[in-house]
């Protein structure tokens, strides 16, 4: 049977929706479900992971130089435990990104990225070419299997269980050659992207950071998180962690809305799980119209105006 | 200080990729392969490291068969002094690609390693901080901001969260995002500048790594398509539209 050890995301304070998805995940593959929450003061954030749907046990590893996620330092902490396991998870954001390969490449193995789908337990689904082709990846027989979990694909589990917490100290010494400065957030207090149910986009069409003023005034109406294409963020509009796509951040939120998005193959890839798109954009031969459940040729701010007129 | 830099051969990312009928894999004939943006991003940045006199030698590898030297050789025009090509007939997969520059490392002893963040044909995202696991060194990945200061560099990373800045000591491993620079255009006489410049290939063998523990790539499959959408003609139909759908 599978033993499977799932590495939470937080931020120190509350603990990420995409460890809700991972657990899902876990429950894909069937097995008895641990989760390490690793970081300094995590007592509340232990609380949460424990009440994940199935969890049997959560292992608390709390030490002064573990608040920041350095991946050096987290990795340690993981591969000290992983003996244990078949299975290690974590989300596919950007702290499961840099943690895992670490992980894998400590413990000689290969890392299955982003997993959409589950066929057997060392069988699973993933996505290459920007999601233009989905394979079947299969791990080595009796080797630990690393992967990161493509949050899009998965709905968070219920929060229905009643884990135990054990409380552990660090089993290694804080790295010395890497040393945390801070983090500096872009976004406000609007919906997290990959958990928002609504999500309001805009692209190079907006023109300007002024501009993008009634994108988020339109989201706030909707109680919509913000997006935006590469275009829009490279051009300076908007805060890089706002990124859809590819190389930014994957969602699936129920309604997504493009504003002035032309819909390169790359943006695409950041919205196929999306349950509606709509698309607005005054080129009607913009490829986003392809693949938007309802399109809408015209100029965004009028519509936008209209739209604030409507929903008012 | 020497900077190695990792150039990865794939299907250029204007050509819409297709899966063939019976499965076995996507259709690359007659494709335009090219150097993975993020790799040439990460070329760009140790040339400036170079030409502002951090650096001495700007190295580019690539893992591959000989097409590859092609993108070496454009990693050359670029402005690269040196190329090791790491022969193999297999497509490696990330450990064993980390493990290979690893030797190269050994033989080189760069100050930095800079990678692109991920490739664009498998998505994978792990030879990187795969490599600073195994040397044992600090990782940076998705770096959008680089600042030297001696045998240390400060980075800005695009996290989901925000922009994180970190330190780390020198020799490390650099992962880098779209937006740390804007590459070069290599201009004609550069290309027959890097013709004459040492290209070098030394097979997995020589360097003693074994391919082991590869994942087993089965089934590719078209992703799954959208149903046709609809046209509405303005902001009252699409309202009209969306709480018809229960969308607000």
């Amino acid at each position: 049977m599978s033993n499977i050890l799932i590495i939470a995301e937080h931020d120190g304070e509350s603990l990420s929706v995409s460890t809700a998805k991972c657990v899902s995940c876990a429950h894909a593959i069937g097995g008895n479900i641990d989760i390490v929450v690793i970081g300094s003061g995590i007592e509340s954030i232990s609380a949460e992971a424990a009440a994940l749907e199935s969890v049997s046990s959560v292992i608390a590893i709390d030490a002064e130089h573990l608040s920041a996620p350095l991946a050096a330092n987290w990795a340690n902490e993981v591969t000290a435990i992983a003996a244990d396991y078949s299975h290690l998870l974590g989300p596919s954001s950007t702290l499961g990104k840099d943690l895992m390969p670490r992980i894998a490449a400590v413990i000689g193995v290969n890392q299955v990225s982003d997993i959409m789908a589950v066929n057997t337990p060392t069988s699973f689904k993933r996505p290459i070419y920007a999601g233009n082709a989905i394979i079947d990846v299969d791990t080595p027989s009796g080797t630990t299997v690393v992967a990161t979990v493509r949050i899009a694909s998965w709905k968070a589990a219920a929060l229905t269980g009643s884990g135990a917490v054990e409380v552990r100290g660090a089993s290694a010494k804080a790295v010395e050659h890497t040393r945390f400065v801070g983090l500096t957030s872009g976004g406000g207090e609007r919906p997290d992207l990959q958990s928002a149910q609504r999500v309001v986009s805009g692209g190079r069409g907006v023109g300007s950071e002024e501009n993008f003023k009634v994108i988020y005034a339109l989201a706030d109406k909707l109680g919509a998180g913000v997006g935006a294409s590469r275009a829009a963020v490279d051009a300076g509009y908007v805060p890089n962690d706002m990124q859809v796509g590819q190389t930014g951040k994957i969602i699936s939120p129920d309604l997504y809305m493009a504003f002035g998005i032309s819909g390169a193959i790359q943006h695409l890839t950041g919205i196929k799980d999306a349950g509606t798109i709509v698309a607005i954009n005054k080129d009607s031969e913009s490829p986003i119209f392809e693949i938007a459940d309802i399109g809408l040729v015209g100029d965004l701010f009028t519509v936008i105006a209209e739209l604030e007129k409507l929903l008012a | 200080m020497k900077i190695l830099v990792g150039i990865k051969r794939v299907v250029d990312y204007n050509v819409r990729v297709r899966v063939l009928s019976d499965g076995s894999g996507v259709d690359t004939d007659g494709v335009k392969m090219s150097v993975n943006p993020f790799d040439e991003i990460a070329l760009e940045e140790a040339l400036r490291i170079r030409e502002a006199g951090n650096a001495e030698e700007v190295i580019v590898i690539s893992a591959g068969g000989d097409e590859c030297q092609q993108q070496l050789r454009t990693g050359l025009a670029m402005g690269a002094d040196r190329a090791i090509q790491i022969q193999t007939s297999e497509a490696l997969q990330p450990l064993s690609t980390a493990r290979a520059f690893l030797k190269i490392i050994e033989r080189e002893e760069p100050g930095l390693v800079i990678l692109g963040k991920q490739a664009i044909d498998d998505d994978n995202c792990q030879t990187g901080q795969m490599l600073a696991g195994l040397w044992n060194r600090p990782q940076a990945t998705s770096v959008s901001v680089l600042e030297l200061n001696g045998d240390s560099a400060t980075v800005t990373r695009e996290v989901d969260a925000g922009l994180e800045t970190i330190e780390v000591d020198l020799p490390a491993v650099l992962t880098v995002d779209l937006r740390l620079n804007v590459p070069r255009f290599v201009k004609l006489p550069d290309i027959m500048k890097a013709k004459r410049k040492p290209l070098d290939v030394v097979s997995l063998d020589e360097l003693g790594v074994a391919i082991e523990g590869n994942l087993e790539i089965g089934h590719h499959a078209p992703p799954p398509q959208r149903e046709k959408g609809i046209m509405v003609e303005d902001a009252a139909q699409l309202v009209a539209e969306l709480k018809n759908r229960g969308l607000i």
